[in-house]
């Protein structure tokens, strides 16, 4: 066990079938992180972000939190992170405010009502107040979930291809995001298939390799 | 107490184990059968009510009580699963699930026969009859879910959770069917069976239970061999026991 | 240990999300009921419209009805949160998945059990039961209602990732709904027969009792499993 580190995945095996998909794969994340997992289509990179975040079950290896295993401490953890995948976890027929204070207030207390209209406004979405998600773009139903990025004070963000569907300016919000949590001793673990315009920070690569196939 | 459980829920000592003392138990079920069948169909006595019908009992009454016995084993080793995530407690668990269904179908089936002479129906609503239809409906439902979910692991785990809410609920609706069946009771021949029995009948009967639980036994251990060979498929004491000719 | 204040939030939280939702899209919420109403009304239909004969079926068909309605609206459950990725950022909130799940079984109670509640007197009436037995209709399927959403959320929670996952559910809970059944139609059928209700009925509270203590937990061990196999 690595001293110092936050989150630890040790020597992860998950099959889907026949088909070995994480083939024994370990990585240290450390306040101050931020984690690229890089790899081709098929390669895994949902299945790690899921299994780190104690979401999907390896079917060997463990991973750790502070030094203890995932599921001896999962409320203490949870607490400490911020998961988006693929699925925003926006519903469609509510408004973006009602989406984020519902999360909010079951996280965290009273959620700060003008905290979060500014993140919305922000985010390009204060015209869309009012309006049930369904009627928002795909990019603007990200947003909504990624506001939770400035509105959750939380250690560890595993953020599953964070950008689909953004502009231009989504993005820049995004990485300026992970670049304030980063400096305050945050640590980020994330996907993406863009180029992300990183100043302050330089994210560690971590690559896998293609599917291995079952032997 | 969990290094212990590790130790000997390992697939490849079970593997041996069972392998060793299988035949064994097959052997025996196959004398306690024979016993008991000649014990209960021609040595023992006639019924005073019912002349020869009742001998249907040496199937009925084991097969009931094993249709019990084998949810409750489900329940249990699918609670050990759950909790010390024992990947051999699932093993038993799935093994289980079909022979449990056969013994509840042939007690359903025994049950109806037996009814013909003594109710005059091939189906009465008697409670333990429904109770047992239930319980039948339990475990087709347990197996359902195992094969409907894709992956195996998931599946594993929503089976376990379904058997031990299942038997919560036995009790339960045991309780309910009784009190439901009191209560519209026609009147009919309540079935002479229990303690009532004179010993001479009795015994056969504890010699066929014991001949069906063994053949449980026997039955769970080859299959638990094909699970654990199928879930370690990947592992290398499989692949040692496949070269080496030792299945 | 949380506080109970905060556990109360929790609770709180969920249910008024869900009544929003339940609000935003009512429509569906009635399908239960009609269904409830219409397959009744199938029985007079069927078997004639004698009145006697209809008043000796009536508890019967119409606690089978509601069990049934009480099935067809649970399939769904879970299926939008799990679709739009709610379900994942509950599993994960850090909070009691088992209140959570909670939360989410009342709000489904109170969108389909509770008008099945208020709308059988009126169908006591049409299946001509005697006056007396549709106060005890109503709480018998009040009691009974809220114990077949406890217990059917597991079904619907283990079945989260079947495709048509109706039928199974079906296969599921009906076995275990039997208890229900026995004792919320007793109810109806001791007041019609002039005996007392007092012991079904206080059995059904004690099964509501027993289902709120348990089936939070399985529900969310089952949705667990259920987040675990996919995305």
């Amino acid at each position: 066990m690595t001293e110092g580190a936050l989150l630890q995945a040790n020597d992860i095996i998950t099959w889907r079938g026949e088909t070995c998909v994480l083939d024994g794969v370990s990585l240290n994340v450390s306040h101050g992180d931020v984690v690229q997992i890089v790899g081709p289509n098929g390669s895994g990179k949902t299945t790690l972000l899921r299994t780190l975040a104690g979401l999907a079950l390896a079917d060997e290896g463990e991973v750790y939190w502070q030094g203890a295993a995932l599921h001896t401490l999962r409320a203490e953890f949870q607490n400490e992170l911020l998961y988006l995948g693929h699925k925003p976890g926006i519903s469609g027929v509510l408004t973006p405010e009602q989406n984020l204070a519902a999360f909010l207030q079951l996280r965290h207390a009273v959620p700060d009502q003008n905290a979060l209209l500014e993140a919305l406004h922000a985010l390009g979405l204060g015209e869309r107040l009012a309006l049930p998600c369904r009627w928002l773009s795909a990019g603007q139903q990200r947003r909504v979930a990624l506001a939770r990025l400035a509105l959750e004070p939380v250690t560890l963000w595993i953020l599953d291809e964070p950008l689909n569907a953004l502009d231009v300016n989504g993005v820049e919000w995004v990485v300026s995001q992970i670049e304030t949590h980063a400096a305050n001793g945050g640590a980020v673990v994330f996907t993406t298939h863009q180029t992300m315009p990183f100043n302050t920070v330089q994210p560690i690569r971590f690559k896998l390799s293609d599917a291995v196939l079952g032997s | 107490m969990f290094k212990w459980i590790h130790k000997f829920g390992s697939p490849p000592f079970v593997y041996g184990v069972s392998k060793a003392i299988s035949p064994w138990i097959g052997v025996a079920s196959l004398i306690l059968f024979a016993w008991g069948l000649y014990m209960g169909l021609v040595k023992a006595p006639p019924d005073y009510e019912q002349g020869e019908v009742y001998r249907i009992i040496y199937v009925h009454v084991p097969a009931a009580w094993m249709s019990m016995f084998v949810y409750v084993v489900m329940a249990i080793s699918s609670a050990i699963f759950i909790i010390w995530r024992l990947k051999l407690a699932d093993v038993v668990a799935e093994s289980s699930a079909l022979i449990g269904a056969s013994f509840t179908f042939l007690a359903l089936v025994t049950g109806s026969i037996w009814g013909r002479p003594t109710w005059g129906t091939w189906w009465e609503w008697d409670a333990r009859l429904t109770s047992e239809l239930v319980l039948l409906f339990l475990y087709l439902g347990y197996m359902a879910l195992r094969a409907a979910i894709e992956h195996p692991q998931s599946a594993a785990r929503a089976a376990a959770i379904l058997a031990i809410v299942g038997v919560i609920n036995i009790p339960i609706i045991h309780f309910s069917v009784e009190w439901w069946n009191s209560l519209h009771q026609p009147a009919t021949i309540t079935r002479a069976d229990g303690p009532k029995m004179h010993i001479s009948m009795l015994i056969p009967l504890f010699i066929m239970l014991g001949a069906f639980q063994l053949y449980y036994f026997h039955h769970l251990l080859v299959k638990m061999r094909a699970g654990m060979l199928m879930r370690d498929r990947r592992a290398r004491w499989v692949s040692e026991r496949v070269e080496g000719g030792r299945l | 240990m949380k506080a109970n204040t905060e556990l109360f939030r929790v609770f709180s939280t969920v249910l008024r999300r869900e009544m929003r939702v339940s609000f935003a899209s009512w429509g569906e919420g009635l399908n239960p009921l009609l269904f409830f109403v219409m397959v009744v009304t199938l029985f007079p239909l069927g078997v004639g419209p004698e009145a006697k004969q209809l008043a000796a079926i009536a508890p019967g068909v119409i606690w089978v009805c509601a069990l049934l309605a009480m099935l067809m609206s649970l399939d769904g459950l879970f299926a939008s949160d799990h679709r739009d990725g709610t379900l994942e950022q509950w599993v994960l909130s850090g909070q009691p998945l088992s209140l959570i799940a909670l939360a989410k079984v009342c709000s489904h109670w109170l969108r389909t059990g509770l008008p099945l509640v208020l709308m059988s007197p009126l169908l006591g009436v049409l299946m001509n039961l005697p006056a007396a037995t549709l106060s005890t209709l109503a709480i018998s399927l009040l009691l009974g209602t809220f114990i077949l959403s406890l217990v059917g959320a597991i079904g619907a929670a283990l079945t989260l990732t079947v495709k048509q996952g109706g039928v199974l559910l079906a296969l599921l809970v009906l076995p275990l709904s039997v208890p229900v059944l026995i004792f919320g139609a007793g109810a109806v059928q001791a007041v019609a027969e002039q005996r007392s209700a007092l012991g079904q009925l206080s059995l059904l509270a004690a099964g509501v009792m027993a289902a709120l203590a348990l089936a939070p937990i399985g529900i969310a061990a089952a949705l667990r499993v259920g987040v675990a196999s996919g995305d």
